[in-house]
């Protein structure tokens, strides 16, 4: 949270002009889409009348009455506590969300016929893929870090090399080459395998920059101190540099782990069963493809959250001794 | 005092760049003495001593301590370091570290020593800079002087043969200034082996057995402080007095 000034000033939503601006602002979008084959038409047909032949009389009606109730929903939200309105506008958000997938009428059943495997190949295949990949990205970074600050030539140009060229091609292209290239020099490599090098090889690349720019945030004091103490460089990194260095790259670290998680769905285009692919796949039959991608699409955001919520619980661990 | 040598520095000089740093400096620190080093800012005072410990590298003559010649392809610097204290200008405490384990750190991953005995050393050592109570704070809780004070007993904890102390209070307010020079004051009694740059001029008087000033790259004067203070010799030393003692 930025830093708070004690000045208390009237909560946005409550100043009249917002208030105002904010029903015009409503009201004007509802008018403008066309809703009187909607059910809330239905719901005001003793107001308006037969909504199919109420007209713009009837378009303003059912504006004014979603405005009046999005105006009022805003402004009660506004006198909660912080924590309670965070809460609320979460939930009325997913709802909208919610209400959004049930206009493709969904089959329920299809759903629960194939979530299981969808859960047991997909999701496992997903999380064991990125979770290799990660592991294996994060000690390329911690490797490619430290040869691009070391001052050995040979170091520095493979690692600067390495940087370039896999955060300069598409990530699905550098799938491709390894799974379709390598072959070509004698490779002969799984799908599985190429898609987790493919993602290691490109995350470790961006990962080799946070985790320069990280130690190089840390002060030259704390070398010094380390070094007047007799510690050696792997000691220095390990036990002194890093550790402080951690609260600055994890934030974007966690970015990363986030984005390639969805990323390895990339993997699916050389046929890995992943959830991707399988979200692709299992509906294709039936041609019921909507019930497997927003049912794909939840769980990846689902497994989002949980690393969103382990970062934030890492960031709360390491602001410790920040703390006054 | 005997005359064994700790530190030997025979015609060295240093150059960063083209600008020269260091010329031909020679010095000789007995075991058990005091020297306190001042001079005018961007003298060389820092980079003299951080040769000490090759934190700095001289590019010619010859800096021994402990018998150990210094230099450039030396496998054994972090034997050299371990016995070499020094404490900094800004404390350059390890943030992410309890005091604790600020002061444990050097003896258990450097000597070896176990976590329980480098422990005990630890609250022996924060006791005699007088905060055991804090041994269990983080430094970012600490007063600069308490920090400064945490530093001294990290660098103690190392069981040094000599200490090298960076202007250590000139980044404190006043108020705390004394309380860490009543610390050195203790270390020195207790027979220390010390090498202090500082411009606490009744520090020198009370605790040097010899000062050192330096301007521009070269050691312009030395004495003890009744010498020094009391008939300083190049005019260069009386102007820097009486600019540093007007207040
Ligand atoms: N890393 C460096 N690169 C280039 N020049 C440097 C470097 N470090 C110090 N110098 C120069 O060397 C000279 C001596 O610096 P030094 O830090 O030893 O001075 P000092 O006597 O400790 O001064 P102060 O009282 O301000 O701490 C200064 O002119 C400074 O500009
Ligand atoms: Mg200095």
């Amino acid at each position: 949270m930025l830093y708070q000034d004690t000045v208390e000033a009237e909560v946005l939503v409550h100043k009249p002009w917002f208030v105002a601006t904010m029903f015009g602002v409503v009201l004007l979008v509802f008018m403008a889409f066309n809703l009187s084959g909607t059910g809330f038409a239905e719901l005001m047909r003793p107001v308006i009348g037969e909504p199919q032949t109420s007209g713009i009389y009837g378009r303003f009606a059912i504006g004014f009455a979603i405005a009046v109730m999005f105006t009022l929903n805003v402004v009660l939200i506004g006198f909660a506590p912080l924590k309670l309105q965070i809460g609320i506008v979460w939930l009325e958000l997913l709802l909208l969300f919610m209400a959004f997938f049930e206009t493709f009428h969904l089959s329920l059943p299809f759903i629960g016929e194939k979530l299981p495997f969808l859960i047991t190949q997909g999701v496992a295949t997903t999380l064991y893929v990125s979770a290799i990949s990660i592991v294996i990205a994060s000690v390329i970074a911690v490797a490619g870090a430290v040869a691009k600050l070391s001052n050995n030539g040979f170091a520095y140009a493979i690692a600067s090399f390495y940087t370039s060229l896999f955060r300069g091609l598409p990530l699905l292209m550098q799938v491709y080459l390894i799974y379709l290239g390598l072959p070509q020099l004698g490779f002969v490599i799984n799908a599985v395998p190429a898609g987790i090098l493919a993602l290691s090889l490109c995350y470790g690349a961006y990962m080799t920059e946070i985790f320069r720019s990280g130690i190089q945030s840390i002060d030259r004091g704390q070398w010094e101190a380390s070094r007047s103490m007799g510690f050696g460089f792997a000691l220095t990194m390990r036990r002194i540099i890093l550790p402080q260095a951690l609260p600055v790259i994890i934030p974007p670290t966690g970015n990363q782990f986030i984005s390639m998680l969805k990323d390895s769905s990339l993997v699916s285009v050389i046929g890995v069963w992943e959830l991707m692919f399988l979200a692709r796949t299992l509906g294709q039959k039936t041609f019921q493809h909507m019930e497997m991608l927003i049912s794909a699409a939840i769980i990846y955001w689902m497994l989002s959250i949980c690393l969103e919520l382990i970062q934030s619980r890492i960031e709360r661990h390491y602001g410790r001794s920040k703390m006054r | 005092m005997s005359t064994e040598a700790i530190i030997e520095v025979r015609a060295v000089s240093k150059w960063y760049g083209q600008f020269h740093a260091l010329k031909n400096i020679n010095l000789t620190v007995h075991k058990g003495e005091r020297i306190v080093i001042c001079g005018p800012s961007g003298s060389g005072k820092s980079t003299l001593i951080r040769c000490f410990n090759r934190l700095e590298a001289h590019q010619q003559g010859e800096i021994v301590v402990n018998g150990v010649a210094l230099h450039g392809r030396m496998s054994n610097v972090a034997a050299v370091r371990s016995n070499v204290g020094m404490v900094f200008q800004h404390f350059n405490l390890f943030p992410h570290m309890t005091v604790l384990m600020n002061c444990m750190a050097g003896p258990m991953w450097v000597k070896g020593v176990s976590a329980v005995e480098a422990r005990q050393t630890a609250l022996q050592f924060l006791e005699r800079v007088r905060i055991p109570e804090q041994a269990n704070k983080f430094p970012v809780q600490l007063s600069g002087g308490q920090q400064q004070r945490v530093a001294i007993a990290r660098s103690l904890c190392m069981k040094p043969d000599v200490m090298l102390f960076d202007e250590p209070t000139s980044a404190l307010d006043p108020e705390m200034v004394s309380e860490v020079l009543e610390t050195m004051t203790g270390l020195a009694r207790d027979g220390m082996t010390m090498v202090c740059v500082t411009h606490e001029m009744g520090f020198a008087r009370a605790v040097a057995d010899r000062v050192i000033f330096m301007d521009a790259g070269q050691i312009l004067e030395e004495g003890t402080p009744d010498e020094f203070f009391g008939n300083p010799r190049h005019n260069r030393t009386k102007l820097f007095l009486s600019q540093i003692l007007k207040h």
